[in-house]
C-alpha cells in the first residue's frame, strides 16, 4: 500500500477521502457501512449555535445526473454536538472536521470558541456558502469583505485549522480563495452546491418547498474541477475539492487539478460502501504510475505545449 | 447488519399493467430483515436514475427445505426506476442495500393484530403476518384498492389465518368504498381483547386510520413513505414532524421510522403524500 496520507495545514489525514458535510450526517450514522478510522476525515453536518429544524419537505428532488437539496441546515447545534456526538467520533478514531454556520460573525466566533475547548476536533470548516437559507453565511461567502471578516474573526479565537467552504455562485471564485488565504485560512473547501431550481410543469409548482435548492452530483463535476484549477493557481494553501465525485477517476481529476484532499457527498448516498473502493483505487493508481506520495499528484496537470 | 447486494433477479411476476412482484437473490438481507423494514434499490448502474429508491421488503423467499434465498418487492410503476423494476428480467442484476429502518413490533396473543393496507401499502404486511402467525396472534387484514384487479395476495394472508375485509372504490370486489368504513364498524363492534392496528398506504388513508384507532383507544402504528435520498440518515430529506414535549421537531423517517406510533405524528406537516 502506498502512503496515501495528506497534510492540510497542521492536520494530517490518513488518506485524501472525506465524507462531505451535509451528506454524511454526524458520521455516526455510517458506522455500519464504514470504519470511520479508515477514511481521511468526516465533515459533519453544518452546526449553528442552537438546534435548528430546517425547511419543510420535500427537501430533495432528483435532476439529470444530480439532485437538488434544500434541507435548510437542520441540526442539533454545537452544544449537543460536543456532548452527544464528538466523544463517540473520538472513540471511533475519526478525524473530525466540524462544519459551522452563523447568522452573524459573533455566532461563528462563539461556535469556534466552544469547539476549541473540546478534544477531538481536527479542523473547522467555515460554511459561508449554504445557498438555501438567507442567514446561512452566504451573505459572507458572496462578498470578499464578508469572507475576509469571518475568516479573520474566527482566526483570532482558535488555533484549530480553519477551512472556509466556498460557494461556486460567484463570478470569480479564485478571488474568494485569495481573500480566505489573506485572512489566515489554513485551507479552502470548494465547491458547495450550485443554486438551482426545478418545476413541476403540470402543477406549475416548484419541486422543492423552498423553491430553490443546491445542485450536487456528477452534473456539476466539470465546473467544480475548473474552479479547483483556478483556485490552485491563485493560492498556496491546500484545497479540499469536491463536486460530483463518484469514482476514483473523478477524485483523481480533482487531485490533479490541485486538490490535496477530496470530499464525497452525493455518491455516498448512492453507495455508502464507496470508501474502500476509493482508497484501493488511489493505491492502484499510484502504484501503476509509480507515485510515492499523494502530494506529488496534487496540481500535477500536464498541459501539452506548456512546461510544468 | 447492513448488506449491499448485487442481487440477481430470480423472477418478475406482473400482477397488472402497473404492479409487479420482483424476486431477488439476497439471502443476507432476507436473513436479517424484520417486518416493516425497507431496502434502498438501484435498478441499474449509471446516472439515470441517480439515487436509490426505498422499498418495503415484501416477502422473505425460501427454498423447499425452508432455507432463506432472497426477498421480493411489491412494485408499482410510477417513474423511471419503478419502470425499470417493472420490466426487468430474470438474470438481471439489481443493487439492494439493507435491511434499514425501525420495524413493526408484532403483538402477542391474546391481543389481536389488525393490518390496514391501501394499494401498494400491502408490502410490509406479508412479513408481519408471518411473524404474527408464528406467535399465534389472531389477525385481520383490511385491504383496500381502486378495483378488483389491484387487490393481490389475499390468499397469502388467508393461508396464514388472517380474516380478510376487502374493499374496492369501484365495487368490483369486496365492499364498495374506502377501507376505513369496515374498519370503523369493526372498531365499534369489537369489545373483547386488546387490538393493535398496523397501517400502510396513502397518507390520507393512514391519517384516517390513525384517527379512528385513537378515538377507539387502540394503538396505531403507521409506516410512512417520505421522499428519501439515502436511507441511512445522511441526507436529512425524509423528515417527519413528530411531537416532542409541548412542541414538535423533524426526525428522519429512515432512522426513527418508517414505522411510527401514530400519536407522535403531526399530520398537518406531512402533506398529502405522493
Amino acid at each position: 500500500m502506498a502512503d496515501l496520507s495528506v497534510q492540510i495545514g497542521a492536520l494530517r489525514l490518513r488518506n485524501p477521502f472525506i465524507g462531505a458535510s451535509g451528506c454524511f450526517g454526524y458520521g455516526l450514522e455510517y458506522t455500519k457501512a464504514v470504519d470511520l478510522a479508515t477514511i481521511g476525515g468526516v465533515a459533519v453536518k453544518g452546526l449553528f449555535l442552537e438546534e435548528r429544524q430546517g425547511h419543510a419537505p420535500p427537501r430533495i428532488v432528483e435532476t439529470p445526473a444530480g439532485m437538488l437539496n434544500a434541507i435548510g441546515l437542520q441540526g442539533i447545534g454545537v452544544h449537543r454536538f460536543v456532548a452527544e456526538k464528538l466523544p463517540e467520533l473520538r472513540r471511533l478514531g475519526a478525524t473530525v472536521i466540524v462544519n459551522i454556520c452563523g447568522s452573524t460573525l459573533d455566532e461563528y466566533i462563539e461556535i469556534a470558541r466552544v469547539l476549541s475547548d473540546h478534544e477531538g476536533v481536527g479542523a473547522i470548516e467555515l460554511n459561508i456558502s449554504c445557498p438555501n437559507i438567507k442567514e446561512g453565511g452566504i451573505q459572507f461567502g458572496c462578498s470578499l469583505h464578508g469572507t475576509h471578516d469571518v475568516v479573520s474573526g474566527v482566526r483570532k479565537v482558535t488555533r484549530l485549522p480553519l477551512i472556509p467552504k466556498l460557494t461556486p455562485n460567484v463570478t470569480d471564485v479564485a478571488s474568494f480563495a485569495r481573500a480566505s488565504e489573506e485572512a489566515g485560512a489554513d485551507a479552502i473547501s470548494l465547491v458547495n452546491t450550485f443554486l438551482a431550481m426545478a418545476i413541476d410543469v403540470e402543477t406549475r409548482q416548484p419541486k422543492l418547498t423552498n423553491v430553490m435548492g443546491g445542485l450536487s452530483g456528477p452534473a456539476i463535476r466539470p465546473i467544480a474541477v475548473r474552479m479547483v484549477w483556478e483556485c490552485f493557481q491563485a493560492v498556496k494553501i491546500p484545497i479540499l475539492g469536491m463536486g460530483g465525485i463518484a469514482t476514483i477517476d473523478d477524485a483523481l481529476e480533482f487531485i490533479i487539478a490541485g486538490s490535496s484532499a477530496v470530499q464525497v457527498g452525493t455518491a455516498n448516498f448512492i453507495d455508502p460502501l464507496i470508501w474502500p473502493k476509493l482508497i484501493r483505487g488511489l493505491d492502484d493508481y499510484m502504484t501503476r504510475h509509480n507515485i510515492a506520495r499523494v502530494a506529488d499528484l496534487v496540481g500535477s496537470l500536464q498541459i501539452p505545449g506548456k512546461h510544468s | 447488519m447492513l448488506f449491499d447486494v448485487a442481487a440477481r433477479v430470480l423472477a418478475n411476476t406482473p400482477l397488472s399493467p402497473d404492479y409487479n412482484v420482483i424476486a431477488l437473490a439476497a439471502p443476507e438481507i432476507a436473513q436479517s430483515t424484520a417486518p416493516g423494514q425497507f431496502v434502498m434499490v438501484k435498478p441499474q448502474p449509471g446516472l439515470d436514475p441517480l439515487l436509490r429508491r426505498p422499498f418495503s421488503v415484501f416477502e422473505v423467499l425460501r427454498d423447499e427445505r425452508g432455507g432463506v434465498t432472497g426477498i421480493s418487492l411489491l412494485n408499482k410503476r410510477i417513474g423511471i426506476g419503478t419502470g425499470l423494476l417493472y420490466s426487468c428480467e430474470p438474470g438481471d442484476t439489481v443493487q439492494v442495500l439493507g435491511p434499514l429502518g425501525r420495524p413493526y413490533v408484532p403483538v402477542d396473543p391474546p391481543a389481536e393484530a389488525w393490518m390496514v393496507a391501501g394499494g401498494v401499502g400491502l408490502a410490509p404486511f406479508a412479513t408481519l403476518a408471518e411473524a404474527l402467525a408464528a406467535r399465534g396472534t389472531p389477525m385481520r387484514l383490511f385491504y383496500g384498492a381502486r378495483s378488483a384487479a389491484d387487490l393481490y395476495y389475499a390468499d397469502f394472508f388467508s393461508r396464514l389465518g388472517a380474516s380478510l375485509q376487502l374493499t374496492t372504490e369501484d365495487g368490483t370486489r369486496g365492499e364498495r368504498g374506502r377501507i376505513t368504513a369496515p374498519l370503523a364498524r369493526a372498531l365499534a363492534e369489537h369489545s373483547g381483547s386488546a387490538v393493535t392496528i398496523y397501517s400502510c398506504g396513502p397518507t390520507p388513508m393512514m391519517r384516517a386510520v390513525a384517527e379512528l384507532g385513537e378515538a377507539a383507544g387502540r394503538p396505531v402504528f403507521v409506516s410512512l413513505e417520505q421522499v428519501m435520498g439515502c436511507g441511512m440518515g445522511g441526507c436529512y430529506s425524509c423528515v417527519v414532524r413528530v411531537r416532542r414535549g409541548a412542541g414538535s421537531h423533524f426526525v428522519r423517517s429512515c432512522l426513527d421510522g418508517p414505522v411510527f406510533d401514530s400519536r407522535a405524528i403531526v399530520w398537518d406537516a406531512l402533506g398529502a403524500g405522493h
